[in-house]
């Protein structure tokens, strides 16, 4: 009895995955068949990898997408690092109040945020590039002070304190005492953001401009007129990317707890 | 030490310009005309025949792909939680692996899948039956919604069932409680904070989603997010698409004003 329900537990957890992973694993299988129809298996073959490398198209906008997420999550990062070292230090109603705009743009709907965002952009400047930059760097600094801000409740007040007994400047002990000890939140912040600026779709179609695009919106033009297997090949890459990333991050987060456990 | 908090000072700024004042944008022309004068017709515009169906529709689709995605994590949590696993950690991050995919991508995938010749009915007619029309349809929709959205449910309530107490469950069985009574007074009472915010993940953006509605609903099916898109898009109806933005985005507060009071009950209950 004890096995059979062991059993049905295991199946559902099974069943689940294979729901999550099914339509991910046909994109993969397809990136390889030889046949543009899309389910007859013809072959393996890699000519939609190669066409992949060719398109222009396609290398426009990955650089889009690469210098977006890598730009995007910088200036995140170093605002959202200022933005949690000053929060540290707020009362209560300065922290309530600053913690409210944090999570104005993670609870509203993406398709307003976007729109907000494009009928303000749109008084000042064009849209285009630089539109969409602002926006991704805007949406990244909660995600960077949501993983930043958890370091400072988990520190040690005591050894910043001993570091401005023993003769440190506020500065100086910043660098040397505050700051190694909020790496670990910074680099996962900074990838989190990196990630969030990939797989953005929504705003990004709002705050682009003619001509400009990253691979979620070329993807979804594409989508409109009729996929190509390149696609599937780009798809494909995508995924194994992300889950590097993911890993990355997974055991660098890691490592900054055993860090504190050993503490 | 005061002096530090204003480091955060360029954030607060940048947060202003880039979300604050977009938003008062929205509502400067949510209630104004195309010359500038003061109206109200773009915020009823909702009430239009064709805008009411679309914003019903989406509140219903939403409602449905919330209540399945909810029936779908709860006793996976829970089946988490019996099972022993030897690697916890690497389970959950398989099941929200696909979370960090690309959505568009994900939602092509499920385009091949429910396509008319595509691998479900592929499968199906190997036992004879189909081929069926699947795309294009409101299940197809709902289908989509819950795939995009199920990892938002499972992720904050396997949390909050995963911190239950195992001693608060042995102390009711001790007592005599039967495994019914243990799941509806003790674990669901506890793991309530985890579904409140399963929902408010899930439902905000079934609710206001367009992209799945416009590629598994082939266009036919009109959500009020595809109806907001077509305004900036194709109409360049800024002024409506605005005043509609701006009802949506009083549905989104409702619902938020409605999972923070269950929390906020939630945390008074507690003291007592």
């Amino acid at each position: 009895m004890v096995k059979l329900k062991r059993f049905i537990c295991r199946f559902y957890v099974a069943i689940i995955m294979i729901f999550l992973y099914a339509p991910i694993l046909v994109l993969v299988v397809s990136s390889f068949n030889n046949s543009i129809s899309r389910v007859v298996w013809d072959g393996f073959t890699l000519k939609w990898y190669s066409e992949m490398f060719r398109s222009t198209l396609i290398k426009d906008s990955l650089n889009n997408t690469i210098i977006l997420a890598f730009v995007s999550a910088l200036v995140s990062t170093i605002l959202g690092l200022l933005a949690s070292i000053g929060i540290d230090a707020m009362h209560k109603r300065e922290y309530s109040f600053v913690m409210a705009i944090t999570n104005i743009p993670m609870l509203n709907a993406d398709i307003v945020t976007g729109i907000a965002m494009m009928l303000f952009i749109i008084r000042f400047m064009p849209l285009g590039f630089n539109s969409i930059l602002l926006a991704h760097i805007t949406f990244n600094i909660p995600y960077v002070i949501l993983n930043i801000m958890p370091r400072f409740n988990q520190m040690d007040v005591s050894i910043f304190e001993a570091a401005r007994d023993l003769g440190a400047g506020p500065v100086y002990s910043f660098f040397k005492v505050i700051l190694p000890e909020l790496i670990p939140g910074i680099i996962a912040g900074f990838f989190m953001a990196l990630t969030m600026s990939m797989d953005d779709f929504v705003i990004t179609y709002f705050t682009k401009g003619a001509g400009v695009n990253t691979l979620s919106t070329m993807i979804y033009a594409q989508l409109r007129k009729g996929i190509q297997p390149t696609m599937y090949a780009l798809s494909t890459v995508i995924f194994f990317v992300t889950l590097i990333l993911l890993i990355i991050v997974n055991v660098l987060s890691a490592r900054g707890s055993r860090t504190e456990v050993k503490r | 030490m005061t002096k530090r908090k204003y480091v955060s000072l360029p954030y607060l700024i940048w947060m202003i310009a880039f979300i604050v004042l977009p938003l008062v944008f929205v509502g400067y022309y949510a209630f104004t005309a195309k010359d500038g004068a003061f109206t109200l017709t773009n915020i009823f515009a909702i009430l239009d025949p064709l805008h009411r169906k679309a914003m019903i529709l989406s509140i219903l689709l939403a409602l449905i792909c919330t209540v399945v995605c909810f029936l779908v994590a709860y006793p996976l949590a829970l089946v988490l939680r019996y099972i022993n696993f030897t690697n916890k950690g690497l389970v959950i991050v398989i099941l929200i692996l696909p979370m960090w995919m690309n959505s568009i991508l994900r939602i092509l995938a499920l385009q091949m899948i429910l396509n008319k010749n595509g691998i479900l009915n592929m499968i199906l007619s190997r036992f004879s039956i189909g081929p069926f029309e699947m795309l294009n349809t409101r299940g197809a929709i709902i289908f989509g919604m819950v795939y995009d959205f199920l990892p938002y449910m499972i992720l904050p309530i396997y949390n909050a069932v995963m911190d239950i107490d195992a001693d608060l469950l042995d102390a009711a069985s001790d007592l005599g409680a039967s495994k019914p009574t243990r799941l509806f007074k003790i674990i669901l009472p506890l793991s309530k904070p985890g579904i409140i915010s399963g929902i408010t993940m899930v439902f905000i953006p079934a609710l206001t989603s367009f992209v799945i509605p416009d590629v598994l609903g082939g266009g036919k099916i009109q959500l009020i997010g595809n109806v907001i898109e077509q305004e900036f898009v194709t109409s360049m109806n800024w002024h409506l698409g605005a005043g509609l933005s701006f009802a949506l985005l009083i549905f989104v507060i409702i619902g938020l004003l409605f999972t923070q009071r269950q929390e906020t009950k939630e945390k008074e209950s507690n003291v007592w």
